[in-house]
């Protein structure tokens, strides 16, 4: 376990580029991940901001930015998707931030291969750039959507963006799949082999068991979108035939014949569904680090928590078919994918119940991190219970592809995740940057982006229900979606207001950068072992010490205690784990 | 900062909660036999996922508020867990969870597994970028055939689907742009895509299916009141997407065999 750290320890490095560029330091790649992400997600944002307002006028010619045709609306919602999903939701938790501390909090001085993370970074960042580059090129970004559905998205001819933008497309995801392989292989290995003495698997904190389970996922699921991207580039360039039959686009005869489209689907989701765990887990884990902490109690069911995250990781590979039950696949197979997707339901629920039961009889403070862990749980709740309406086929018949899909996996996998990932930030920001962010603004950002993002979410719902369906530009065509545009409308304002929120957020991270008062090595009165050691901390994170850890990752409260936490590295003692 | 918490997520919980039970919007009233079983189904689901959203969020918004850290506070419980707490609330979840999918298979049977009744109305549906028709097979009963060497979307209705004039079935085969259905009567119907996946949804009918490029995929329902409904394609085709609309005309047998004898007149 406890590996000599000489085995991967390089010396602190000199000079701009060796320390901020092409850096080897897990902290800098996780900063690196970190301010990807947060230029992507502004990105993303600005796109969806231009959805919605298509929406509600898609006829009015804007200064700048001229009129949203219909065919730009879903390039912008395809890129949207891509960009949320890839470069937000898998990039910030897991590159940025399990980058950053969990060599850290498992008492290692490095990730186990640390040229391969400087390597995953800058080929993650090629793959942005790749997917950007799609937007300039003729025809613009693909309409396909993230899902990108042959024979729609392999065929050059079958609208604009279908040619080059496409390609250019698949090829980022493609990047993007080389690069979270050789993250996972980095995560999984370090988890493995590079815990301090003491550190047991069961001794880890919930947010390292995250990260790890997050790895095996990405390990298992990003190869097979790999190839699945490979085999959809040669149907578009090389005229195989693997996912396209005999068609004919607007009169002309393709010259694909005998491939599947659901072949496709049924491999993207294998990747797709996994997907949305590697993007929820860190979200829990840091949820369950943060109430304990602010409740100032051990986390309640350490170890069905350790299961339950198994158990969704496990579940989440036997259930992507609950995408497909309006395919044409077997009917008789959505009815298995039903039942094992409900099974996910449980190890959810037990997940919600343990954070309440963590917070019960507690000594509850409210700074920043705490609110966005709650507002996590409650957003948790709120998307997760959506859930078993879509995974019944029989419901799935009326929901499928309506705004209540969008409305769920928004509510649980986009916001949820982001507010998973404010936490984290405003939880670890002032041991990457030595100072405390601004409280005040942490809670008016907090206050306004939790009611908006219900506004924004929960009113999808009844859309859908009203049966308005997805990835329509506008709602003019179709007599009963004509109704259904003032609550549309809603929705538009209250993502108006909501995105403008976001830069208190961007403020309070810059100005308390540079200004905020300093932060003490252990704020929050933590646990953990990142809190034992100096902020921000040393190139090899330890300062030259090997951390011995006595105890496990919560223990507040501990009766007999001089204080109210013992550190992990405390002396061991009778009465604590 | 516990009370304004609790506000909020109430506030939050209880808004959400009312314009579910006024329904406020809602699914359309339904016209079709599979309507009142979705429906059930949809109810029983909504009252317990709505109980247990209830339950959560209301506890969650009251928990940050009575265990604020206040000067008068107890020291905390010391405790890693109850495991008998954490057996009940999972056997529980699972009984809920599964339980519900199974009381709902029934009736994913009854419209997916079972196949039409055999005085189904037979109607084969093709869609295309961007824009459905629909064919009735005539006196015979069968469809003629049709080639993708023959399809002219331009032209619309019988060479749009590329219906093969030299086929003796095809003699009385009736192509549309709106779709007729007699009431009270098993619809059989036919889907098929040309080009890209797209998905015949009427929503007053709780009925969708992806119509996919490759396949000829049998579905069945059944309307059972005249009336006129909208069909909505939900699978992402193109940039037309969002104006691939259709009409069904649900009325009576009667009239139903009249307008088809008219369109077969027309054809003459």
């Amino acid at each position: 376990m406890a590996t000599p750290a000489s085995v991967h320890a390089h010396a602190a490095p000199q000079g701009f580029i060796r320390k901020y560029i092409f850096s080897l330091d897990h902290k800098v790649i996780g900063l690196q991940y970190f301010f990807l992400a947060l230029t992507a997600v502004w990105i993303g944002m600005v796109l969806s901001l231009l959805m919605r307002i298509h929406m509600i006028w898609p006829d009015q010619v804007w200064p700048l930015i001229g009129e949203i045709r219909p065919e730009a609306y879903l390039a912008l919602m395809t890129m949207h998707g891509t960009i949320m999903v890839f470069f937000v939701l898998t990039t910030a938790p897991q590159g940025g931030f399990g980058n950053y501390v969990l060599p850290i909090q498992i008492g290692a001085p490095d990730m186990a291969f640390p040229v391969l993370n400087m390597l995953s970074f800058w080929t993650t960042f090629v793959g942005f750039v790749v997917l950007l580059a799609a937007f300039f090129v003729t025809g613009g970004a693909p309409l396909h959507g993230w899902t990108g559905y042959p024979p729609l998205s392999a065929l050059q001819s079958a609208g604009p963006g279908e040619a080059l933008g496409a390609d250019l497309w698949i090829t980022s995801i493609a990047i993007f799949c080389l690069a979270s392989l050789m993250g996972a292989l980095n995560f999984i290995t370090t988890t493995l082999d590079l815990r301090a003495k003491g550190m047991t698997m069961m001794r880890m904190p919930l947010t390292v068991w995250s990260w790890f389970i997050t790895a095996i996922l990405g390990l298992l699921a990003f190869g097979v979108l790999l190839s699945a991207g490979i085999l959809l580039l040669l149907d578009r360039n090389m005229g195989t035939s693997f996912y396209v039959p005999l068609v004919v686009v607007n009169g002309v005869v393709m010259g694909h014949k005998g491939g599947s489209p659901l072949l496709w689907q049924h491999l993207f989701w294998f990747f797709g569904h996994p997907e949305v765990y590697i993007a929820i887990l860190p979200g829990m884990g840091v949820t369950s680090q943060i109430l304990s902490t602010f409740s100032r109690k051990p986390i309640f069911g350490y170890k069905a928590m350790v299961y339950a995250m198994l158990s969704i990781g496990f579940f989440g590979f036997m259930v992507w078919g609950h995408h497909m039950f309006m395919s044409g696949m077997s009917p008789y197979s959505a009815f298995a994918f039903s039942v094992l997707t409900m099974c996910i339901g449980v190890p959810s629920a037990i997940k919600t119940f343990n954070w309440l039961g963590t917070m019960y009889k507690g000594r509850i403070r409210f700074q920043t991190p705490m609110l966005y862990a709650i507002g996590f749980v409650s957003l948790f709740v709120s998307g997760g219970l959506s859930g078993p309406f879509l995974a019944q086929p029989v419901l799935d018949i009326p929901l499928h592809d309506t705004a209540f899909v969008p409305a769920h996996f928004h509510l649980i996998m986009g916001v949820a995740a982001i507010f998973g990932i404010f936490a984290t930030t405003y939880y670890w920001f002032p041991k990457m940057f030595g100072r405390m962010m601004n409280e005040t603004l942490g809670r008016i950002h907090f206050f306004i982006t939790l009611a908006g993002t219900y506004a924004i979410f929960m009113p999808m719902h009844w859309l859908g229900l009203a049966g308005q369906t997805r990835r329509y530009s506008q709602f003019t065509e179709v007599a009963y979606l004509q109704k259904l545009i003032p609550l549309n409308m809603f929705i538009t304002y209250a993502a108006i207001i909501t995105i403008a929120a976001q830069f208190i957020f961007v403020i309070n991270l810059f100005w308390s950068m540079f200004k905020g008062p300093k932060a003490s090595d252990n704020p929050w009165e933590s646990t953990t072992l990142e809190w034992t050691t100096a902020t921000p901390p040393p190139h090899d994170n330890f300062g030259g010490v090997t951390p011995v850890v006595n105890h496990g990752p919560y223990e507040y409260g501990v009766p007999g205690a001089p204080k109210d936490y013992v550190m992990q590295t405390d002396p061991a003692t009778g009465s604590a784990h | 900062m516990g009370l304004a918490l609790l506000l909020l997520i109430w506030l939050i919980t209880l808004l959400s909660t009312y314009f579910f039970v006024a329904k406020t919007w809602w699914l359309p009233t339904g016209a079709a036999a599979a309507a009142h079983w979705i429906d059930n189904q949809f109810a029983l689901t909504f009252v317990l996922m709505g109980i247990v959203f209830l339950a959560a969020q209301l506890s969650l918004g009251y928990l940050a508020w009575r265990y604020r850290e206040q000067p008068s506070s107890p020291p905390v419980t010391y405790s890693h867990g109850n495991t008998k707490l954490e057996v009940i609330w999972t056997v529980l979840t699972a009984v809920l969870f599964i339980g519900l999918n199974l009381m709902g298979a029934p009736v994913w049977a009854h419209e997916r597994f079972a196949p039409a009744d055999a005085n189904a109305v037979q109607v084969e549906v093709t869609g295309m970028q961007f824009a459905w028709y629909f064919r009735y097979p005539g006196a015979d009963g069968k469809y003629g055939k049709t080639s993708f060497k023959l399809m002219d979307p331009s032209a619309g209705g019988e060479a749009a689907v590329g219906l093969d004039t030299a086929d003796p079935a095809a003699k009385d085969d009736v192509v549309t742009g709106t779709m007729y259905l007699p009431v009270d009567r098993e619809v059989d119907l036919s889907l098929r895509a040309v080009d890209v996946i797209h998905s015949f949804f009427v929503p007053a009918f709780r009925f969708k299916q992806d119509a996919v490029p490759g396949l000829n995929i049998h579905m069945h329902f059944k309307p059972t009141t005249i009336g006129e409904y909208e069909i909505a394609c939900a699978e992402l085709c193109g940039l037309g997407h969002y104006k691939m609309h259709g009409k069904v005309h649900v009325v009576s047998q009667e009239d139903f065999d009249k307008w088809l004898a008219a369109r077969e007149a027309e054809k003459q």
